[in-house]
């Protein structure tokens, strides 16, 4: 298992408005209220996932933290360093705000090739505020190299990289060589918490900050310019209200039966 | 009027549910030509057109395993179909492929992709749900053309005053792109249950069930339902991960929804609370999921279950 030769990960993270707490859209420019943000929790599967890479290939292999988005998103970047990551890159620009999937693909490229050369580029699920899942297929698209995503379960051997992945009928076993992107579910691996060793050397570790100019894109390549999609309204649906709540007192299954029966839906 | 593409992973014929929305959603975004990787055959074709689709668009040589790598083929394909017809738009299903496949496009034309959406109007307006089905949301392309991806269940189909003769356009796709090789494909295993994601009853069991999903299974069969289960009793090794529901599971909208055991963590209800009528079964009144429940049952599930199984087979006797 592994790879003989040293690997270089990198591990994409983003700073998303924690979902434990409500979440907004502001109504004036439908964009999503960033305060109590966190580390994507489904970004801490591909941190995991690209922390168990380096351990079980050669020594010298590395991983670095990779994040997109405003002064505060630092923080995702600091989280993967306290889990363990090397290194971390923190790309931030006024301009960038409002980008739709297609435009921080854009940056996120940019930035993967300023990097340098990578082996693999792992990223989670999906984002848990916008949930859309495009960036992987977008980043493989425009880094011309495999994507391997969604995956269950992933194994490198060599430089040869395999993973499960489910659909509703099938299931796939799909491999690919490096480099490659590769996305992880949140079945892929069970993400460590940071230990005190950890907080502790993340602080001596370093995060480079980079601006669009940095990576050589123009500020109209981002943001509302670079997108190609709009958000036109947004309205918050309304709470869902409690009904009756009664309590077993041996009866509650026929209860439950004449209920079910009442809403004519057999 | 101009065309729109509609991608259909599989043709059955006669022609899904699922296929017959794609369509429909097609059908407002112009005259809907069908792109599909594998082949189609006449009696599809002349279904197809009975349901208003104008052209059908396969590759050169489909269904020959010819292209071993994972889905580039099938975004290839698209993206010239896209450039023949000059579609305004492209439909495809929600499902991971669909995701990818529209992901891969958006960047190959440098257009606006829209996943998960619920309703697509005449406009190219697209309606969807987010953060957690806390708010609906409507999105448009700014310029070039509309790729989005449609949650099943969705949109309904009705069948065209006239049908139509669609033409079988057979062209040759050249698959550029480094891909992923399929290693294998393995067919999953089909429960006799109703589809999870179509059912218009679920019965879900959380860690409550506590190793045995029987009350569960033996509720959903008394009514015809689908079971689902949240992540806890997944993760315990309890039920087959297909059948999660919630954020990073399926998500769920049907008539009536059943939750057993579940305590009600936000990536669940992400994934059931825009359910019609949802009742809970807890033994913990303080349980949060009593807050979206219609009705709510503080019991032991395992008496209350099968007791509502037994009554609803009686009168049905
Ligand atoms: C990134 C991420 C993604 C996630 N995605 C999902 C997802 O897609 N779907 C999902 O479900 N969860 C998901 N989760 C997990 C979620 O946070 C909860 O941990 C999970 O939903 C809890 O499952 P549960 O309600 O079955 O278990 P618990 O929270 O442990 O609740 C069990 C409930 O059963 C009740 N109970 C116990 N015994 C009985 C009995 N005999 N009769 C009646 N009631 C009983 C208890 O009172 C309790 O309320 C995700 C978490 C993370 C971090």
């Amino acid at each position: 298992m592994g790879s003989p030769n040293p690997v270089r990960v990198l591990a994409l993270v983003k700073y998303v408005p924690d979902a434990q707490f409500d979440r907004h859209i502001d109504s004036a420019e439908h964009r999503m209220v960033r305060t109590e943000s966190i580390l994507s929790e489904l970004d801490e599967y591909a941190v995991e996932a690209a922390l168990q890479l380096k351990e079980s290939s050669a020594a010298g292999s590395t991983v670095v933290a990779l994040t997109v988005g405003p002064e505060q998103a630092v923080n995702a970047v600091k989280k993967a360093l306290q889990m363990g990551a090397d290194e971390g890159i923190h790309v931030s620009d006024p301009a960038i705000a409002g980008s739709d999937a297609l435009a921080t693909s854009r940056v996120l490229a940019a930035a993967i090739e300023k990097a340098g050369p990578f082996d693999v580029v792992i990223t989670g699920l999906s984002s848990t505020d916008a949930e859309t899942s495009l960036v992987p297929a977008q980043l493989a698209e425009r880094l011309s190299v495999p994507l391997l995503s969604f995956a269950n379960s992933v194994e490198l051997e060599g430089s040869t990289l395999r993973i499960t992945r489910d659909s509703d009928a099938v299931s796939y076993v799909l491999e690919a060589d490096l480099p490659a992107v590769l996305s992880v579910t949140d079945q892929a691996n069970e993400p460590r918490y940071p230990n005190f060793k950890g907080i502790m050397a993340a602080k001596r570790k370093t995060v480079e900050t980079l601006t669009l100019a940095d990576l050589g894109v123009s500020a109209d390549e981002v943001g509302t310019a670079g997108s190609r999609t709009v958000v036109v309204a947004s309205e918050e649906r309304p709470a869902r209200v409690g009904g009756n709540v009664i309590t077993d007192d041996g009866e509650a299954g026929l209860r439950l039966a004449e209920f079910i029966l009442a809403q004519k839906v057999l | 009027m101009a065309f729109s593409l509609v991608y259909l992973d599989s043709i059955s014929s006669p022609l899904s549910g699922a296929s017959l929305e794609l369509i429909a959603a097609g059908r407002r975004l112009g005259d809907p030509v069908v792109v599909s990787a594998q082949p189609v055959s006449d009696e599809s074709v002349a279904e197809l057109g009975a349901a208003g689709v104008s052209g059908v668009v396969v590759p050169e040589n489909a269904g020959t395993e010819a292209h071993t790598n994972f889905l580039t083929f099938e975004t290839q394909l698209l993206a010239i179909a896209l450039s023949e017809t000059e579609a305004s738009g492209v439909v495809l299903p929600n499902s991971l492929n669909g995701k990818e496949i529209a992901a891969r496009l958006g960047v190959k034309l440098n257009a606006g992709v829209v996943t998960d959406a619920v309703d697509i109007a005449e406009d190219g307006t697209v309606t969807k749900s987010v953060l957690a089905g806390a708010y609906t949301t409507q999105a448009r392309v700014t310029e070039g053309p509309l790729i989005v991806t449609l949650k099943a269940n969705s949109v309904e189909y009705t069948a065209p005053a006239a049908a139509e003769e669609p033409d079988l356009l057979e062209i040759p796709v050249e698959d550029p792109a480094p891909g992923a090789r399929v290693v294998e494909v393995r067919e999953k295993a089909v429960s006799g249950r109703p589809d999870l994601t179509a059912a218009r009853i679920v019965v879900s069991g959380g860690r409550g069930v506590d190793g045995d999903f029987t009350p569960v299974e033996d509720l959903a069969d008394a009514l015809g339902a689908a079971v689902g289960a949240s992540r806890a009793a997944v993760d315990a090794g309890w039920i087959n991960h297909d059948l999660q529901v919630g954020q990073t599971g399926k998500t769920v909208a049907p008539q009536l929804y059943i939750a057993a055991g579940i305590s009600g963590a936000i990536q669940h209800k992400a994934g059931m609370q825009t359910s019609r009528v949802i009742v809970a079964v807890n033994d913990d009144p303080d349980s949060p999921i009593f807050e979206i429940a219609d009705l709510g049952i503080v019991g032991d599930l395992k008496n209350v279950l099968p007791q509502a199984a037994a009554e609803l087979r009686k009168r049905n006797d």
